[in-house]
């Protein structure tokens, strides 16, 4: 009897040893697993500023940011033409977005029969899902020509239609889904008790929105199209389809710009063999990086501050 | 029947799409007096206290039958601003819900809503209403504060006071002290025996005890319909309806 129990603990104490054995081991999968996320981007920055070394060592960072020449070929890398479109057209897409997701989720969320926002969700799902290259077709096919032919002479200009504001067009169109979906969900969590007690004070339904609820959802909003703005920096393909790639400064949304993205995808594998050209375009690629963090954290601190605030 | 009658509801009905929720309710709330609408949960107690300031306009799918009388006007078929209708009645939620602002501008928000502007009447009328919930003392050294910073207990008192601020008639409250601490629920109580000689006050709650405590006049409600109304002695010390005599026995929440 004492054989067999004691083959018995034996055995068990196997299994036992393999099972904890085992589970200490998918345990540090997980944990590694979990330190790539964290350290992957860590590495990109780390990537991309080693091989931008080279440009930096040669000009100061200042130089690089702000002089307008590009010529690659006697060594000029001056990003600021580059810089300048990024920021027209994140900024002319933002505008375009930011009224028509604010009112859109607000009439959603708080106007709307709840058969429509149910309707709403998956076409604004769908979407947020098209690829990006098929907003850059429908860009060439309608947009481009439209403004050259309609808006840009309509203001008195004689364009191509490969604009900024083609550009900016294209984007805000592939970013509103991105920020509505965010804007539905920050409306949808604020109490109704809030409105109630607005309205319960004599306030107009529109006095409820705009003093109460959109004050409430402020933080969120923020982040919201913090979020929007990094998404659409970095927008690449779309973008560059119809913004023109002209390396010049643009001076007003009818003329043609050539955002950072644009820059590295056109020219990445290319032209390599000017010297520093590869480092040059892993310094705008650090520039991007460093530009879409600094939006997400920025947009993040404000919440904070804003929610001691309140 | 009764003396003043502040708000009469007639042959009320209420359905959230197909569901029946209040049938056909007819009560009368007398002026300057508490009445206490109690009766166990899911009752439709609290959606009877929305419909009287017209809340439930909010649920789209919400459908109102009947009428509700106030001062002889029938709130539900009115060409007046609703908005108006809403600023007679004060509301008490179950949570207090303090606007996204800080202390100050909760109690200014309604008075500059209906177009209070000045700044020394604000802060006259702010003081008032705060020494009139027993707060000021708590808050008079930061009224710039977020209101959320505020305990529950101050934030109700401070949502009572932003509600008395616009000067309405009557007082809805939503089962005001279920969040609340003794001590801050005996401050509320207190504060509506005081506030009952100048307003007509409709309390909702299942806490039997306090309706004892406070109330002159009680509706028993039970599934969406009225079992039993009258004054508080009459309900409590000699009810008709068996529903009632064991609702105050505690046989049932």
């Amino acid at each position: 009897m004492s054989k067999v129990s004691l083959t018995r603990a034996v055995r068990f104490k196997r299994i036992q040893v393999s099972r904890h054995l085992r589970d200490k081991m998918n345990s540090a999968w997980m944990l590694f697993t979990m330190v790539i996320v964290v350290v992957m981007p860590l590495i990109l920055l780390i990537g991309l500023y080693l091989k931008s070394a080279m440009l930096l060592n040669q000009h100061s960072i200042f130089h690089l940011l702000f002089s307008k020449e590009w010529k690659p070929l006697s060594g000029e890398f001056g990003f600021f033409p580059f810089i300048v479109s990024s920021v027209w057209v994140t900024v002319v897409a933002l505008l375009i977005s930011a009224p028509v997701c604010l009112l859109t989720s607000i009439h959603l969320t708080q106007y709307a029969k709840k058969w429509v926002l149910s309707i709403m969700h998956p076409v604004i799902d769908m979407l947020a899902g098209i690829p990006s290259v098929i907003f850059g077709v429908w860009g060439i096919l309608v947009i481009v020509p439209a403004i050259g032919n309609y808006v840009a002479p309509f203001f008195g200009k004689t364009v191509s239609g490969y604009s900024i504001l083609a550009g900016a067009i294209v984007l805000s169109i592939m970013i509103i889904p991105f920020i509505l979906n965010i804007l539905i969900e920050i409306f949808k969590t604020i109490p109704v008790e809030l409105s109630e007690a607005s309205l319960s004070l004599g306030a107009s339904k529109w006095q409820t929105i705009k003093f109460v609820l959109v004050k409430k959802a402020f933080p969120g909003i923020v982040s919201a199209f913090g979020l929007g703005m990094s998404r659409a920096f970095g927008e690449t393909i779309a973008v560059l389809m119809v913004v023109g790639n002209v390396t010049q400064i643009p001076t007003g949304v009818f003329q043609p710009g050539y955002p950072l993205p644009a820059l590295i995808a056109n020219n990445y594998g290319e032209m390599l063999s000017v010297p520093l050209y590869d480092s040059a375009l892993m310094l705008a690629a650090l520039i991007l990086f460093v530009v879409v963090l600094v939006f997400n954290f920025a947009s993040r601190l404000l919440i904070v501050r804003y929610e001691r605030h309140f | 029947m009764m003396e003043n009658v502040k708000i009469r509801i007639k042959d009320l009905n209420l359905y959230f799409g197909k569901q029946h929720i209040l049938k056909n309710i007819n009560v009368e709330i007398p002026e300057k007096k508490i009445t206490v609408i109690m009766g166990p949960s899911g009752c439709g107690k609290t959606t009877l206290m929305k419909s009287l300031n017209r809340l439930t306009d909010l649920n789209p799918d919400a459908r109102l039958s009947g009428s509700i009388f106030i001062d002889g006007e029938d709130i539900l078929h009115t060409s007046e601003d609703i908005t108006k209708i809403r600023k007679m009645m004060g509301l008490l939620a179950q949570r207090p819900y303090p606007l996204p602002m800080n202390i100050y501008n909760n109690i200014a928000y309604g008075l500059r809503i209906s177009g209070r502007k000045n700044k020394r009447f604000l802060d006259r009328r702010i003081e008032h209403y705060l020494r009139q919930v027993n707060l000021w003392d708590e808050v008079k050294d930061r009224l710039r504060d977020p209101a959320g910073a505020l305990s529950i207990g101050q934030q109700q008192r401070l949502c009572l006071a932003r509600g008395l601020a616009v000067d309405p008639e009557i007082i809805l409250a939503d089962e005001p002290t279920s969040a609340l601490d003794p001590i801050s629920s005996q401050t509320i109580e207190e504060k509506f025996l005081e506030l009952k000689s100048n307003y007509t006050i409709v309390l909702v709650t299942h806490i039997l005890r306090q309706a004892k405590r406070i109330a002159d006049h009680v509706v028993f409600m039970y599934l969406g319909e009225v079992v039993e109304q009258g004054t508080a002695r009459e309900i409590f010390e000699n009810p008709r309806e068996d529903k009632t005599k064991s609702y105050l026995k505690g046989l049932f929440y």
